[in-house]
């Protein structure tokens, strides 16, 4: 079943989904197996693999320095690849997607990287610094290949632009809450509701809203308002806290269990 | 072919989040383009704040000595704030006044870029913030010092390799917060469109004039113009004025630093330790790894310090417009001084780049051959870093007695 299907699907025994986000080899890639399968067991739909990169222009300081010591820790590309093939086939119940920056799939080959991906199981793309003017091919074969290139609203987005926008993409639409970098808190207020209706009249994909999402309350607003919750910097700030095992019991909390 | 594209390199690799930011920018930008009273005024008010049009000096001493082509200096020390940077800062301020923002933030390199976008700020009375590698604000500390003085906020970044990369990617972390009253004055030929090439205008002042002026003093065209290249904007401005005449060559140097086989430098466009790639949001040739990370670079000047190049330099030289070579931080060194001592001029570390290339190359040239170099900045501001450079014991001796008297004072 396509992303966007499954989504749509999930949706209906649930008021919200939950997808969650790591920084590949941060703090290694034994811990983030470990943080997956707490995801996975308390009832975690999505997870974004990111696969750090050097130059993380779009994210805040917590994930900026989770890709720089990620990276200084030796970990490449094909560790990624291989780390995830592994971690699909251990929890299928999980949608993952790779999110990155553009210069990675570039450098591997647009079409290597997008072959090797679907080959893995990868259900989709999260790439931030990737507009659909310069992902013409990109978002051919992402399509072709079955996989589902996600696309960004923001607050700043015209209904035009938003139109155009998620006509090129699938799966679902990231929106993004506010103006900013990764991982700084957003509250739910009456500019927020309309942006969201905003987005709900733009597009019939599953609306994601991220950015700043840390607990019961964020999740619970969500309801009725967006398909699913986006948990970026909240679990990689609660595993250099309190350990991966802490992530569990955050995660069902979230979700009201 | 697509807009912001240059042969294969450039584009706009921009988040979404900034789409209808580039979008006014680019609207403000054609329209300023399209309205001759903007060139008009900008020229105007280049000649009446800062000095222009700036000299082109014979080296009668240094064309002696080397016994081959006459050399001239095109003399952007004399520039207000001592570098080409002023130039793409004023034009960029003069568009700031038309879009009505109140804010401007940029990143700095060698101090520079900073020290011209606060003089900018504070003459035309806007708020302003600087990023600067931890590393940068450690070699440049007098640059930071005006920075400050002239109003400036100095935000040392302390991320990555902490120099010039780090900086632009800490100042498009403020743009995508603060867009709606901030500009980014970006400092160079580098990064999304509509940069590039707006940067590239701004600075096609230094080439329209060295054309005039090569005219008037020698009775013709170069047979070679010299410039370095960090980002490549001092070199993009004044290969603008002769681009369009095949007959002059153009040549770009670039930082050898340690020397091309030891991997210590920043050399995009010689040497194969650069390739294709996507990053700070265009496509250019990087210093980056295979899987795509960018490499750790050097360079005695910290303005040359950079792992990307102007798309339009990329495509200039694909092309064989533009040929590129490397100068070592030991050639730099003994290019400056000889500068110094023969014709009393004091080029930047940066701009001594351009003159090491010049001077391997004058002697094979004709006595009736003219060659240009563009000396894009002053060096005696880098007082601190050249005299390092030169491990000049009597300046030592200067900073420790200067040290000592301050330690005593200090509580
Ligand atoms: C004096 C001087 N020359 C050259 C440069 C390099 O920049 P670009 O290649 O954009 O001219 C700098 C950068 O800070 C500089 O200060």
């Amino acid at each position: 079943m396509k992303l966007a299907a499954d989504i749509k699907k999930r949706r209906q025994d649930k008021p919200v989904l939950l997808m969650t986000h790591l920084v590949l080899g941060y703090p290694s890639l034994d811990v983030n197996r470990e943080v997956i399968r707490q995801m996975a067991e308390n009832g975690v739909d999505c997870i974004e693999l990111q696969i750090p990169f050097s130059e993380p222009m779009a994210d805040g300081p917590v994930i900026l320095q989770a890709n720089q010591k990620a990276l200084a820790a030796g970990l490449r590309v094909a560790d990624c690849f291989a780390f995830a093939a592994g971690v699909i086939a251990e929890f299928p119940r999980i949608n993952f997607l790779f999110m990155t920056y553009y210069n990675i799939v570039f450098r591997y080959g647009e079409k290597a990287f997008i072959r090797r991906a679907a080959e893995i199981g990868i259900r989709g793309f999260i790439v931030p610094d990737l507009p659909p003017e310069e992902g013409e091919t990109y978002l051919q074969l992402s399509q072709q290949s079955g996989l589902a290139p996600i696309m960004f609203f923001t607050p700043t987005s015209s209904d035009e632009r938003m139109r155009y926008v998620a006509g090129r993409g699938g799966g679902f639409v990231y929106c993004v809450a506010r103006r900013g970098v990764t991982g700084q808190h957003t509250v739910m207020d009456a500019n927020l509701e309309n942006y969201l209706a905003r987005c709900r009249r733009a597009t019939d994909l599953p609306l994601a809203l991220g950015f700043g999402i840390s607990s019961r309350q964020d999740v619970a607003m969500l309801e009725g308002r967006a398909d699913m919750a986006v948990i970026g910097t909240a679990t990689i700030r609660l595993v250099d806290d309190r350990g991966p095992e802490a992530v569990g019991p955050f995660i069902a909390g979230l979700l009201g269990a | 072919m697509k807009k912001g594209y240059f042969g294969q390199w450039g584009g706009a690799f921009i988040p979404e989040v900034l789409y209808e930011t580039f979008a006014g920018l680019n609207h403000a930008y054609e329209e300023a383009r399209a309205d001759a009273s903007f060139w008009r005024e900008y020229t105007r008010l280049m000649a009446n704040y800062s000095c222009r049009p700036t000299p082109l000096t014979y080296a009668e001493n240094l064309s002696k000595h080397f016994g081959g082509a006459r050399i001239y200096i095109k003399r952007e020390d004399l520039n207000h704030t001592g570098a080409h940077k002023l130039n793409n800062v004023m034009g960029q301020g003069l568009l700031v006044r038309r879009m009505g923002k109140k804010r401007v933030i940029a990143e700095t390199g060698a101090g520079q870029h900073g020290v011209a976008t606060a003089t900018m700020a504070a003459r035309f009375g806007l708020a302003c913030t600087i990023y600067m590698g931890e590393e940068d604000v450690a070699r440049q500390r007098p640059n930071v010092f005006w920075m400050e003085k002239l109003g400036a906020t100095v935000v040392p970044v302390t991320d990555g390799s902490r120099t010039l990369k780090d900086a632009i990617n800490a100042a498009f972390r403020d743009w995508v917060a603060s867009m709606d009253d901030t500009h980014y004055v970006l400092g160079t030929v580098c990064g999304p469109h509509p940069f590039p090439e707006m940067v590239a205008w701004f600075q096609s002042i230094i080439g329209k004039e060295a054309n005039g002026q090569i005219r008037e003093q020698h009775g013709r065209l170069p047979a070679r113009v010299y410039a370095c290249v960090g980002g490549g904007s001092n070199a993009m401005g004044i290969f603008q004025g002769f681009l369009d005449e095949p007959g002059v060559e153009l040549i770009g140097v670039e930082a050898g630093g340690k020397g091309l086989e030891t991997g210590e430098h920043a050399s995009r466009m010689v040497g194969d330790l650069a390739s294709p790639g996507v990053a700070q949001g265009y496509k250019t040739m990087f210093l980056q790894d295979r899987d795509g990370q960018m490499l750790h670079t050097h360079s005695i000047a910290a303005g040359l310090d950079y792992v990307g190049v102007s798309p339009i330099l990329a495509d200039l030289g694909e092309k064989g417009r533009v040929r590129f070579e490397a100068a070592t931080d030991r050639e730099v060194i003994r290019a400056l001084e000889m500068t110094m001592r023969t014709e009393g001029i004091i080029p930047a570390l940066e701009s001594s780049h351009a003159f090491v290339q010049a001077f391997k190359e004058a002697p094979d040239l004709a006595a009736d051959e003219a060659v240009i170099i563009n000396m894009s900045g002053r060096g005696d501001k880098d007082i601190f870093t050249i005299a390092h450079a030169f491990d000049d014991s009597s300046w030592k001796e200067f900073i420790i007695g200067l040290a000592a008297e301050y330690r005593s004072s200090y509580k």
